[in-house]
């Protein structure tokens, strides 16, 4: 009898721990953690970090330029499947190229599943785009004045110098943020300059990282050939050059690599 | 009866186990002090930087102070923290540059000192070369041009004196005077150095009013076609007034010092310098790392009309080709107006902050 016992014993506890340790290892996933890296390049030749300031770039109008500092804002990251169904990430990732800050890992988990389009804003939505609402943002300095632009926040700060034949090292700021027409009070434009960006249809079933490109080259380039000579600084006050930059901006972004 | 016996074992077990980890003596802890955060620095910017192994505690922060009011430091103890920071001149000193124990100018302006727990990169210094407040504060003590002392002389003296290492043992649970436990100290104290009630942030919260002239130079400090001054110095949203990076402003077209160059070992660092804090300008004259501006108006001139261009300089300066942004005779007089609103006279008369 005790020897019965015992080998019940053993055996229930040999059949838990099996099959404790096989659970996690059949289950199907029902959620998911996203990262998100940000890689950039210029007409396919990659950018890194020891580029800035020491790597010439020739633009679609034929100038030089060198970039000093290039940073921009993601937010609500979008996992739309077919019948519409969508979950986002609300949030958004100030991405520092300068200085290598270039992973986006939202807490926030998603249903696993097959998804028709994953997206995100490039910039912030106008909901969204609340002066003074983020510390961070704040602390980075990357406002917008508040009187006579409308505040809320940049969409992106990307600075260099561009060389041509009348010009050597001439500073550029490339700063784009929603359009507005400058004055007291500001009067912002029907159209928006934040951009959705489309990465396409993804099935996830697991943890995934997805990459994140950005063309460089493209915001001088398509479908207006950016003259630097015209359109160099001063231009957060040109709610013309905002417009045009959104139309710029629609090709920049694209995907990479998936893993997962 | 088995049972009963079984039971009396597990009691006695667990009382001989509890009774053993309960200390006999009460162990002396110093005493936890928070940083008092300002409302608008609350609202607008993330939490300050505090080291997890260097907290904030009352004793850690007093025997700072101490340590930064006197003289034992230097090698002659003719000179202390003080000397060059000043609680009068929003804690730096009114000379271009600073003379040290032997009367030698050293070749920087004295920075000033608050808000310093903000600066989310941890570089100090006009060149970045101090990692950490910490590392910063170990260096005036051996420099020959400033203290010039050394680091086993001063922790000698302090361990000797009559009153430190009692000091210490009540900051840092020891009295074995280190070299890291002084700067620990002096670090705590220079956090405790916050200035954010200025009339601006008076203004800010609702209890003082800007006038038309200070509106109108906050105006120009935001304007991109004008002053754009609040791509490097903060704005209402960041009150730190500072983005404390380091730019080339255009001072020189060529370098006698390189800055931030001579410290990373990159030629395109060259001629770049921390952006200072616009707060307190009303008492922390001259101005520029090498402080060459003796008045704001220099300043505001030299921006305006007197940029040299060279190969480091940020593209955010605008106009180089011009000399500056061309700022009219008004748009000057209302940019100083508002710059001075960011002075904060209490400050420099917080009894916390005295010897």
């Amino acid at each position: 009898m005790k020897k019965i016992f015992a080998l019940l014993i053993i055996s229930a506890i040999t059949f838990t721990s099996c099959s404790d340790d096989n659970d996690d290892n059949l289950k199907t996933k029902t959620e998911a953690k996203t990262s998100f890296n940000f890689t950039h390049n210029w007409d396919d030749t990659a950018i890194a970090g020891s580029d800035f300031e020491n790597t010439q770039y020739t633009n679609a109008n034929g100038e030089m330029i060198t970039m000093t500092r290039l940073r921009y804002i993601i937010s609500d990251v979008t996992f739309t499947k077919a019948n519409g169904e969508s979950t986002t990430i609300e949030g958004y990732k100030l991405v520092d190229v300068t200085n290598d800050d270039l992973n986006y890992n939202p807490e926030m988990k998603i249903p696993t599943g097959a998804y028709t389009s994953v997206s995100f804003t490039y910039g912030l939505k106008h909901e969204d785009n609340i002066d003074g609402a983020y510390t961070d943002l704040n602390s980075a300095s990357f406002n917008v004045p508040m009187a006579a632009l409308g505040g809320g926040y940049h969409y992106m700060q990307f600075d260099g110098k561009y060389t041509n034949s009348t010009v050597t090292d001439a500073p550029f700021n490339y700063h784009h943020i929603r359009a507005v027409n400058a004055g007291m009070p500001p009067v912002f434009p029907d159209q928006p300059t934040f951009i959705t960006v489309d990465l396409g249809a993804m099935t996830i079933s697991d943890d995934i990282t997805i990459e994140v490109k950005m063309n460089v080259a493209e915001w001088f380039k398509n479908p207006n050939t950016w003259d630097l000579n015209v359109l160099n600084q001063v231009l957060m006050p040109n709610a013309n050059a905002q417009l045009l930059m959104n139309q710029n901006g629609q090709n920049v972004f694209g995907l990479g690599t998936v893993t997962q | 009866m088995k049972n009963w016996f079984i039971y009396l074992l597990l009691i006695v077990s667990v009382s001989s186990c509890s009774k053993d980890d309960t200390p006999d003596t009460e162990v002396y802890e110093p005493t936890p002090n928070s940083l008092e955060i300002p409302a608008i620095f609350e609202q607008n910017i993330i939490a300050p930087v505090i080291p997890n192994n260097n907290p904030q505690t009352i004793e850690g922060v007093a025997l700072g102070k101490k340590l930064f009011f006197d003289p034992i430091l230097s090698g002659d103890e003719t000179m202390s923290c003080a000397n060059c920071h000043s609680p009068q001149n929003a804690f730096t000193d009114n000379t271009p540059t600073s003379d040290g124990i032997n009367g030698v100018f050293g070749n920087r302006n004295s920075m000033p000192l608050f808000n310093l727990a903000w600066n989310y990169g941890e570089r100090f210094a006009w060149d970045g070369k101090e990692l950490s407040l910490e590392r910063q504060a170990l260096e005036p003590v051996q420099n020959t041009i400033e203290m010039n002392s050394n680091w086993d002389d001063v922790v000698n003296k302090l361990q000797t004196h009559p009153e430190y290492p009692e000091l210490f043992r009540k900051a840092f649970k020891t009295t074995t005077i280190t070299k890291e436990l002084t700067a620990k100290a002096i670090a705590q104290f220079e956090r405790t150095l916050i200035s954010a009630n200025s009339k601006f942030d008076r203004a800010d919260q609702g209890l003082a009013t800007l006038t038309p002239q200070e509106q109108n130079g906050l105006n120009v400090f935001l304007d991109e076609a004008k002053g754009d001054c609040f791509h490097c110095h903060g704005n209402p949203n960041n009150p730190l007034w500072t983005d404390n990076i380091f730019h080339n402003n255009g001072l020189d077209s060529t370098f006698s010092d390189l800055g931030l160059g001579a410290v990373t070992g990159d030629p395109n660092d060259n001629g770049k310098f921390k952006s200072p804090s616009l707060r307190n300008l009303a008492y922390t004259a001259p101005y520029m790392h090498d402080g060459r501006f003796s008045t704001l108006d220099e300043v505001i001139d030299f921006y305006s009309e007197g940029l040299q261009n060279s190969s480091t300089i940020d593209p955010l300066m605008k106009k180089v080709d011009q000399g500056g942004v061309q700022l009219s005779d008004q748009d000057k007089a209302d940019l100083k107006a508002f710059l001075l609103s960011l002075s904060d006279p209490s400050f420099l008369t917080n009894p916390d902050f005295q010897n």
